[in-house]
């Protein structure tokens, strides 16, 4: 039996102890708002936020979340009310297929809740791990550096640097 | 075939001597950390039914401590916390690092550093900078507690010098005695995130005040079955100043110390070519 938190509400699994996250929401607790793409650690398209860190729920057998914080696409809006990431993935044209945009916004909903920056280069590196064959990298790009802009604006510190600073910049700006 | 959980048996010690303890009773078991190479290949259906022993409850070896000497990085933590960590990315630049490029902030956000070690990949993308800054390596089994020089912790390709039920606890890495004069990490790889290394690098050098190399050091994974140290060339330039000669004679030995093969990922050719790239562009500054 495994007891975890999961958008927000206290969740027990009882299957086998090795079972992996994908695969305990889609089939145990029927989120299947998460994708399992390549199953092997390369695509992002699993990708949950366990404690608020994006990770691929391919590659966490659910005793490791015992105890933790699972937050799924699901915890975002719906089609009635879109969280702000969303539309402007819609607005800016920035999914196509689908199969990637789960993950790919819960990678860039970690990074504008933890102060990441409007940079396009640092949100390349952020969602680095995520990958989109329909080639849309681009758009998603646009979408997010504008809810990371909207965000600042709300906050009343858009003049103010962004705490997370691409790790890009941190490196090339050593060693060199 | 996937992996089928039904046929494996877990393991869940509460503290790091719970741990030694069942493990030294179930020596054949899997040790698991952050399982970004344990579950790839569980995933494959290539690990079913083992005993895993889930070493991520131990809160005691994720974290970092700083001693007089230097700082130990227990082994469960994560390279997200190494990249992080404002002593690491002081004191040891390379490897914090080597941690921002390992996969991606995913990857980052569980992985380990023991586990990378443990995982013993020659292309090990934390290596490089741990063979350069001479980390030591703290073990733990039934027997009791062990220290080793990292680089004899590798024993070639995903074998290490483990003992059987023997678990990595931390890895300590003594502060240098003086600031280098110039350092450098380079990753080479297909794409930024995910690619494992054609070639990683990692090198520290010390000049004198007359521009004498007091000190090289440099290291490269992917490029033999373990990470390698040039030997040959850090001793050849010891003294040396850094000349067009000097410089051109150290490239040339770097071949001395590595065997790069051709594999999935580059050829041996493009190997050596990059990396005496890498290491005659560090030592011409």
């Amino acid at each position: 039996m495994t007891r975890l938190t999961v958008n927000g509400r206290v969740r027990v699994f009882r299957g086998h102890p090795f079972t992996r996250l994908v695969d305990v929401l889609r089939e145990g607790f029927g989120l299947t708002g998460t994708k399992e793409g390549c199953g092997e650690g390369e695509c992002g398209a699993c990708t949950v936020l366990v404690d608020g860190q994006p990770v691929m729920s391919c590659l966490v057998p659910v005793c490791q979340v015992e105890g933790r914080r699972v937050e799924t696409i699901e915890s975002l809006g719906g089609l009635e009310r879109l969280d702000p990431l969303q539309k402007a993935l819609l607005e800016e044209g920035g999914a196509q297929c689908g199969i990637c945009t789960p993950g790919m916004v819960m990678t860039a909903h970690a990074w504008v809740r933890r102060g990441g920056s409007s940079r396009p280069a640092a949100i390349r590196e952020a969602l680095a791990g995520n990958l989109c064959r329909c080639t849309g990298y681009q758009h998603i790009v646009d979408a997010v550096a504008r809810v990371v802009r909207e965000r600042d604006r709300r906050r009343g510190d858009a003049k103010r640097p962004s705490r997370a600073t691409s790790r890009t910049a941190r490196r090339t700006g050593r060693h060199r | 075939m996937r992996g089928a959980p039904e046929t494996m048996r877990v393991l869940r010690p509460r503290s790091p001597a719970e741990a030694v303890r069942l493990y030294g009773r179930h020596p054949e078991a899997l040790p698991l950390a952050g399982g970004t190479d344990v579950m790839v290949s569980w995933n494959a259906g290539l690990l079913n039914r083992r005993t895993v022993l889930d070493l991520s409850p131990l809160r005691e070896w994720s974290r970092i401590r700083r001693t007089r000497a230097g700082l130990v990085v227990g082994a469960l933590a994560t390279h997200a916390r190494i990249r992080d960590d404002a002593r690491v990315r002081a004191a040891f630049p390379l490897l914090a690092e080597a941690a921002s490029v390992i996969g991606a902030a995913a990857i980052q956000n569980r992985g380990t550093l023991g586990g990378n070690i443990a995982n013993a990949s020659p292309a090990g993308d934390s290596f490089p900078p741990l063979a350069v800054y001479e980390a030591v390596v703290h073990t733990i089994s039934p027997d009791g507690e062990r220290r080793s020089r990292f680089l004899n912790v590798f024993e070639g390709p995903k074998a290490t010098a483990l003992r059987p039920a023997e678990l990595i606890a931390a890895v300590e890495l003594p502060f240098l005695p003086k600031r280098p004069t110039r350092q450098i990490f380079r990753k080479i790889g297909t794409r930024a995130a995910q690619a494992l290394s054609k070639t990683v690098a990692a090198g520290l050098l010390w000049l004198d005040g007359k521009g004498r190399v007091e000190e090289l050091r440099f290291a490269l994974g992917a490029m033999a079955p373990t990470v390698r140290r040039l030997r040959t060339a850090e001793a050849f330039l010891a003294g040396q100043r850094l000349t067009p000669a000097t410089v051109d004679r150290a490239v040339e030995l770097l071949g001395e110390d590595v065997a790069p093969i051709d594999d999935v990922r580059s050829t041996g050719a493009y190997r050596l070519a990059v990396s005496r790239a890498l290491l005659g562009g560090f030592l011409r500054g």
